[in-house]
């Protein structure tokens, strides 16, 4: 379980973070959802220990993942695959390298055993052939998708998805969100997904959270978001520019 | 001020480098693709900037010596490769690495931080200071003593060209005037001052990488700022190995 509990993050004079409280239960799929600049890959990167809240605390597994040394924070990290916003693919290497970073870093896997692995996580994202690839050949939705196969490919507990589907054609879109449900529901994997996307975020999400302000201001089941009585909540979902939200300010 | 702050972080991601290199896993595969990198990218400025060199030495100094001394071009050989071994090719390599190097490096660190691949790295727990910062100091503080020498011998034989062709010297005459003037420990002495070059050039093209931040605005400011601030280390710290240990 991550437990997020009141925690407060500014960069500057700007508050992005103010007061948080959030819990993704073990096993289940939580999607955030929430205005393009709120916070939300802010969140994320909370999570996985690169900043560090300003106040309140960060638990995963029962360890305050702020209160970590260097060395416990990479060993908690090794439980966790992360998919960046854009993609984060190191340009130097090759899909290949890429996808297979971790395992040849921290496996004792041979070269053949890392290669059919590499090409069945590329093969479960809908890729192949594109292994010796550079990153800079690769098509944006592309570039998303080796992310993805490179956040799954140590069989991580929890992913963290930084808007998975972003940038993807609908049928693709379509396949990561199959994936994402079968991750959960065959290896019992714990997920955050942040996206923009709500037919996905409905389809994925066992619990839906939106971020406003700095805060959780709704969280619920699918089922409980889409008959909110929340305004807010109300007008982001069905995507209207008029309501409690100013577009502008 | 805002100096001792630089200095204190150039010396402390120095100390990182150096508590790193002997961690496991090790980065050998990284270090010899470095070392590569800096070899093949370098080797052409280098052998420009050491013929050149070597041969406007040769120039210069014959066309003075020959206002009041016949016969200069006897002499050269011992003043070219004192001049170069001892002073001018480590430094000038020094500088041209840290043109060619220094911001190679800020600017792929760089680049990596903006684009979250720093980030990125730290998420499957692999430390960037280790992952980046280790091969590229090490490849760094081999590479500039090779190339010194490589530089040390180029610069000689253009040195030679322009005995033989502008002042009517001989190949024996230059040779035997190096002999005379040359010691084995003015090369090592030359090449031991590019080790601490090497290791500015790294150290400040790593820490300019990693506090990168703003997009490519950013990445180009932090290449342009590891170029001035290793170049002017680079000369500092010459002037303090020159003076204080021989
Ligand atoms: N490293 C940083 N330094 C300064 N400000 C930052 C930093 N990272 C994020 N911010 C600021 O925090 C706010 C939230 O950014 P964040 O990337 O989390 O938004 P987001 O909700 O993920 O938006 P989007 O949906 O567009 O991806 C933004 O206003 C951004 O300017
Ligand atoms: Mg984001």
């Amino acid at each position: 379980m991550i437990k997020l509990s009141n925690i407060t993050k500014s960069f500057g004079a700007q508050q992005v973070i103010n007061g948080l409280s959030l819990e993704i239960p073990d096993k289940k799929t939580v999607v955030i959802i929430g205005r393009s600049g709120c916070g939300k890959s802010v969140l994320l990167k909370h999570m996985i220990g690169l900043l560090k809240p300003d106040a309140g605390s960060i638990f995963i597994k029962d360890r305050d993942i702020a209160k970590l040394n260097s060395k416990e924070l990479d060993e908690a990290r090794r439980h966790f695959g992360m998919l960046f916003q854009g993609a984060a693919l190191f340009d130097s290497l090759t899909v290949a390298e890429n996808v297979g970073f971790a395992l040849e870093r921290f496996t004792k896997k041979s070269p053949v055993e890392i290669r059919n692995i590499v090409k069945e996580k590329l093969a479960l994202v809908g890729l192949e052939n594109v292994e010796e690839k550079k990153p800079a050949e690769l098509s944006g939705g592309m570039k998303k998708r080796v992310g993805l196969a490179r956040a799954i490919a140590m069989d991580p507990e929890i992913i963290l998805y930084d808007e998975p589907t972003t940038g993807l054609d609908p049928i693709m879109s379509d396949t990561i969100n199959e994936l994402i449900v079968s991750l959960q529901q065959k290896l019992k994997i714990t997920s955050v997904v942040v996206t923009h996307d709500m037919k996905s975020a409905y389809h994925i999400g066992d619990k839906i959270a939106m971020m406003y302000d700095g805060k959780i201001i709704e969280e619920g089941t699918p089922a409980e978001i889409q008959n909110t009585n929340n305004a807010t909540v109300r007008q982001f979902i069905s995507g209207s520019s008029k309501g409690p939200i100013q577009v502008l300010g | 001020m805002v100096f001792l702050a630089e200095a204190g972080k150039f010396t402390g991601l120095f100390g990182q480098i150096l508590l790193w290199t002997f961690k496991k896993p090790s980065e050998g595969k990284n270090i010899f693709e470095q070392m590569v990198l800096i070899g093949n990218k370098s080797l052409g400025v280098v052998t420009i900037t050491s013929l050149s060199t070597g041969m406007i030495l040769a120039l210069q100094t014959g066309t003075a010596i020959e206002r009041k001394i016949s016969g200069a071009a006897n002499m050269l050989g011992g003043i070219v490769s004192l001049a170069l071994t001892r002073e001018l090719a480590p430094v000038l390599i020094g500088l041209v690495m840290a043109g060619k190097i220094g911001s190679a490096i800020a600017a792929e660190i760089g680049t990596m931080n903006v684009t979250e691949q720093v980030d990125a790295l730290k998420t499957m727990a692999t430390n960037p200071v280790k992952y980046l910062g280790v091969p590229r100091f090490i490849s760094a503080i081999f590479m500039l003593p090779l190339l010194t020498i490589y530089a040390d011998l180029l610069g000689t034989l253009g040195g030679l060209f322009i005995s033989l062709n502008i002042f009517d010297g001989t190949t024996t005459g230059y040779f035997d005037s190096l002999n005379m003037y040359m010691r084995l420990d003015d090369v090592f002495k030359g090449l031991f001052k590019t080790i601490f070059f090497g290791a500015i050039i790294a150290v400040v093209g790593c820490q300019k990488g990693f506090e990168t931040e703003g997009g490519a605005e950013g990445v180009g400011k932090s290449t342009t700022s590891s170029v001035v601030i290793s170049s002017m280390l680079i000369l500092v710290t010459d002037y303090i190995l020159t003076a204080f240990l021989w």
